[in-house]
């Protein structure tokens, strides 16, 4: 494997994840990872494949079937020096340690008064669109980005996937990255000028002038598609990549709303109580005068995700329907 | 129904940019509200309303030259107003038919009930001054959008639209037209102003520098209650005749930060006390110097006085400002060998000088302001 940071290569978005942790790990002896199937099997999404027999089983450990355990395992890990990556092979089992996450990782560091720090990052594989049917394909980002004490990622591209664990593991609270599973096979390059990237600000990932699409993660690449369509027909929309969904970097989103005048917020969550909601009413308390038409989300339909590949994807935002929204906020008839 | 109109605000003023409405149609004006800023040779200017009244309709867009004269606004005059606005031709039924429920996807009738405006849009046309009822909405379920208003007028407040060229050119045309329309005769009188100093210092000697009695105060004080008693110089020269004012409306000249003059009026200055009138003058040099002033306070003017200040020459003959008869000028208060009671002492002396039209007055009567002048100044306990 060589070493992304001095080459442009060819990469996936997975084979990104995999440089970063082998990177953590081999430079701080506090770093190692676990989670269900990480070691001998790789990763269920083949993140870690090979790094145990590189790294060797202290650094690359499996662990019982039990999230609260090993949630609550790296937790103690944490508070006692160590600099543990978790990775919880989906975020929909994540709720097996709510309790480890909301209870103990997010509040020991309030209820201590600052005597323990939870330097803890948990990696979460969210989203749907591998027919994995209803228990395995929800996008609950949203609901994390509700806690204080929480920092939450959400890197889409290959770069922010290669280079946010470091800042992530440098943060002395609790960071939790979701990684959307349909963007581990995306390959692209690195650009090896680039060594670090911030955990703290959105990004503008394509500019425009007619209305903003706010978004992130996995629904990156749909709202660029999106963008494309939206530009064969004369319009400019301006993307932005939210990057970190808690907390929220307000100031590039108003920034650029106060431009369009018109904005889109697209979310695989649930439509209710979700982030698409919080960014829409910061925006209304933040830039309600800058407003020229209503805020429009494009969320995933209010249902189980369903197994059958038409109906999963009639239930998710798509490039037609994030064109649609944008559309009839810039040319209503 | 009366129509608002450009005002003057100088009588060599022939247009004015209108830079921004503070009043929207539906407003309820009062005589002497401030209603819009106007930008002139003498800076942006808040100009007042002269009557009670409703704001019927803005005629006038920010951005446009209106000439003086030419209408801005239609006011309604008060209880006139219901008069004035016919009721509507086809009255409403007083009970609206129940609509049939729509389908999920139809948009409602863009016109039903009140006038759909978004936030931007609302905010631009009350800048702007724009009646909302009368535009017709193309955005979304037929809003009124930003694309339905006019673009924002670029001149925005001054400093930034001051233009000193401007003014140095409405100061040429009015002095010129002083010089040449009026004839001048000037008069001088050296006074003792150390009573009047000395009442100052006992004053300040317990306060706080913000709430000090500048020189000027007291000087003006005296001039206000001189002119009062001299009506025959405050007012006037129009249409070949004298028109005597009804107040002694002083206008004082301020010299502008990068230069310009401008003189403001502090109206009735004759019946201000010394503290009144000290934060009247901070209040009236703070705005001129931010060209903050209102339209009135720049017509208003029945008398000009120049102070010329410490820093300023011993005396002065003034230019009289027209359509004004009279101008007062003060010079710089020195220290001169005198003699009091038959002995030379040290006094604080100040040069007093009068330019006069002598259309309106002869000498003598500039000579009786100038002794009740000096006489007021001479007894300072009594200002």
């Amino acid at each position: 494997m060589s070493d992304a940071s001095t080459t442009a290569e060819r990469l996936t978005y997975r084979e990104a994840c995999r440089q970063a942790i082998r990177e953590a790990i081999i430079a701080d002896p506090r770093v190692f990872l676990m989670g269900e199937d990480v070691g001998r099997y790789g990763g269920c999404y083949a993140v870690t494949k090979g790094l145990m027999a590189e790294l060797g089983e202290d650094r690359i450990r499996d662990t019982p079937l039990s999230e609260s355990a090993f949630v609550g395992a790296g937790i103690g890990a944490a508070m006692a020096g160590m600099r543990p990556i978790v990775e919880v092979m989906t975020c929909n089992f994540s709720l097996l340690a709510l309790d480890q996450i909301l209870n103990n990782a997010a509040t020991i560091p309030h209820m201590s008064g600052g005597q323990f720090a939870v330097p803890l990052v948990l990696r979460l594989a969210t989203g749907a669109g591998r027919q994995l049917a209803a228990q395995h394909s929800h996008s609950l980002e949203g609901w994390f980005a509700h806690i204080p004490g929480l920092r939450i990622l959400a890197p889409a591209t290959i770069e922010d996937a290669r280079h946010m664990l470091a800042p992530a593991l440098a943060d002395p609270n609790p960071v939790l990255i979701f990684e959307h599973v349909m963007l581990y096979n995306m390959e692209g390059t690195l650009d090896p000028a680039v060594t670090g990237v911030d955990i703290a600000h959105a990004k503008v990932r394509r500019p425009g002038s007619d209305v903003t699409l706010v978004t992130y993660g996995g629904s990156l690449f749909k709202t660029l598609a999106a963008a494309e369509m939206l530009a064969g027909e004369g319009l400019s929309a301006e993307v932005i990549d939210l990057r970190v969904l808690r907390p929220l970097d307000m100031v590039t989103v108003v920034d650029s709303v106060s431009r369009t005048r018109r904005v889109v917020i697209i979310d695989e969550g649930w439509r209710s109580g979700s982030l698409s909601a919080e960014v829409a009413m910061r925006l209304v308390e933040e830039a309600f005068f800058e407003l020229d038409a209503p805020i429009r989300r494009v969320c995933a339909r209010e249902v189980p995700i369903p197994y059958p590949a038409h109906l999963e994807r009639a239930a998710l935002p798509q490039p037609e329907t994030i064109a649609a929204a944008a559309r009839s906020l810039v040319r209503p008839s | 129904m009366t129509v608002f109109r450009m005002p003057s605000l100088g009588a060599d003023m022939e247009s004015g940019t209108l830079v921004e409405w503070l009043v929207r149609p539906g407003d309820r004006v009062k005589r002497g509200d401030v209603v819009a800023v106007v930008e002139t040779a003498k800076g942006a200017i808040e100009i007042e309303v002269f009557q009670d009244g409703v704001v019927r309709a803005l005629i006038a867009e920010p951005g446009a030259v209106v000439p003086v004269g030419a209408p801005l606004a239609e006011i309604a005059a008060e209880g006139a107003a219901a008069e004035v606005a016919p009721a509507p031709p086809t009255p409403q039924p007083a009970v609206t038919p129940p609509k049939a429920p729509a389908g999920p996807t139809a948009a409602p009738p863009p016109q039903a009930g009140r006038v759909r405006v978004t936030p931007a849009a609302r905010r631009r046309a009350a800048a702007l001054g724009i009646a909302l009822e009368r535009l017709r909405g193309t955005g979304v379920d037929g809003a009124i959008c930003l694309a339905d208003l006019p673009s924002p007028a670029p001149p925005k407040r001054v400093p930034a639209g001051f233009d000193p060229a401007a003014m140095r050119a409405a100061i040429a045309a009015a002095m010129s037209r002083s010089k040449r329309e009026i004839p001048h005769y000037y008069l001088s009188e050296t006074v003792d102003v150390s009573a009047a100093l000395d009442r100052l210092t006992r004053i300040n000697a317990e306060r706080d520098p913000p709430a000090r009695l500048l020189p000027a105060a007291i000087l003006l004080r005296a001039a206000a209650l001189a002119i009062a008693a001299t009506p025959e110089v405050n007012g006037w020269w129009e249409d070949g005749r004298f028109r005597a004012a009804d107040g002694v409306h002083v206008g004082w000249a301020v010299a502008l930060r990068g230069g310009g003059l401008i003189a403001p009026a502090i109206r009735d200055a004759d019946r201000l006390a010394l503290d009144p009138l000290m934060a009247a003058l901070r209040d009236l040099v703070q705005r001129a110097r931010g060209f903050a002033l209102r339209g009135s306070e720049l017509t208003s003017a029945s008398i000009t006085i120049t102070n010329l200040g410490e820093r300023g020459a011993a005396s002065v003959l003034p230019v009289i400002h027209p359509p004004q008869v009279a101008m007062l000028g003060i010079g710089r208060i020195v220290v001169r060998p005198w003699v009091v009671d038959g002995t030379v002492q040290p006094r604080q002396v100040v040069t007093l000088t009068l330019a006069g039209d002598h259309r309106a007055t002869d000498g003598h009567v500039g000579g009786l302001l100038l002794t009740r002048l000096a006489a007021l100044l001479a007894d300072a306990e009594r200002l």
